[in-house]
């Protein structure tokens, strides 16, 4: 394109000719469709590498999901019956050491038991039985006690539900149970 | 002969472009922030069709960019 091509091209925001224009863009004249489509190329660059990015983050948690374990987990021994009052906690862990969980007997006898990390972002949540409700004090994430789903804050899954059976007296955790909702 | 196109429908289709793949990324943050929601709470289920339907948004963002460098292109 030679420069009087160029010249009858160019247009300005203001839509008069070049030589109406003022003399401080006479001077430094740009060339207005060129400097947006420059522009707006940049931007969609930066979608696309974006869109590679969640699009690799979506790799990343297939491949994690094939390489996880899904054997249950060995039943434990977590403590006597006895040792839970109505409105008790215990805190044991389960399945290995870094997965603390609490136990808790509810008003009415029944015995339930949850994962202890918030699901929003695994800060550790408090039992409160008495108001019926777990709190996360990280960001005021509030959780119902008797099926550990989320009432308030931040979190959207419920907490991690350990599966427990009683044999003698003895509580054992059997199981973890995920749930979306 | 294809006739050339003025600066003006340049514009006109660099802003589609740039609209669609907006909603395509936005639509894969959707798709990313539920399958991970999914994985966490249990559900592996979604985790190879999101991944998929996550790729082909990506594949698809990539050649509208090389149809819009095309497009700057002096005969483009």
């Amino acid at each position: 394109m030679n420069p009087s091509q160029r010249e009858r091209e160019r247009e300005y925001p203001d839509g008069r000719p070049h030589s109406e224009q003022p003399r401080w863009r006479q001077d430094f004249p740009i060339d207005i469709p060129d400097d947006a489509a420059l522009a707006r190329r940049e931007f969609t660059k930066f979608l696309v590498l974006t869109s590679g990015a969640f699009a690799a983050g979506q790799c990343w948690i297939a491949v994690m999901s094939q390489l996880q374990d899904d054997k249950p987990p060995p039943e434990k021994r977590i403590a006597a019956e006895s040792d839970v009052l109505p409105g008790g906690v215990i805190e044991f862990r389960y399945p290995t050491d870094h997965d603390p969980c609490l136990l808790i007997r509810l008003g009415d006898g029944r015995l339930v038991a949850y994962g202890q990390q918030c699901s929003h972002l695994s800060c550790a949540v408090i039992p409160d039985p008495q108001q019926g409700q777990l709190r996360c004090p990280c960001h005021n994430g509030y959780f119902e006690i008797n099926e550990g789903r989320p009432i308030a804050g931040p979190p959207r899954r419920p907490l991690p539900r350990i599966q427990l059976k009683v044999i003698d007296n003895i509580i054992y955790a059997t199981g973890v149970e995920l749930r979306t909702a | 002969m294809k006739p050339r196109l003025t600066p003006a429908q340049k514009a006109t289709i660099f802003s589609g472009i740039n609209l669609f793949v907006t909603l395509m990324v936005v639509l894969q943050l959707w798709l990313l922030t539920a399958t991970m929601n999914a994985w966490l709470g249990g559900d592996s289920t979604v985790v190879w069709p999101a991944m998929l339907a996550s790729l082909a948004c990506f594949v698809i963002n990539l050649w509208l960019l090389r149809r819009l460098f095309y497009l700057q292109e002096p005969g483009g």
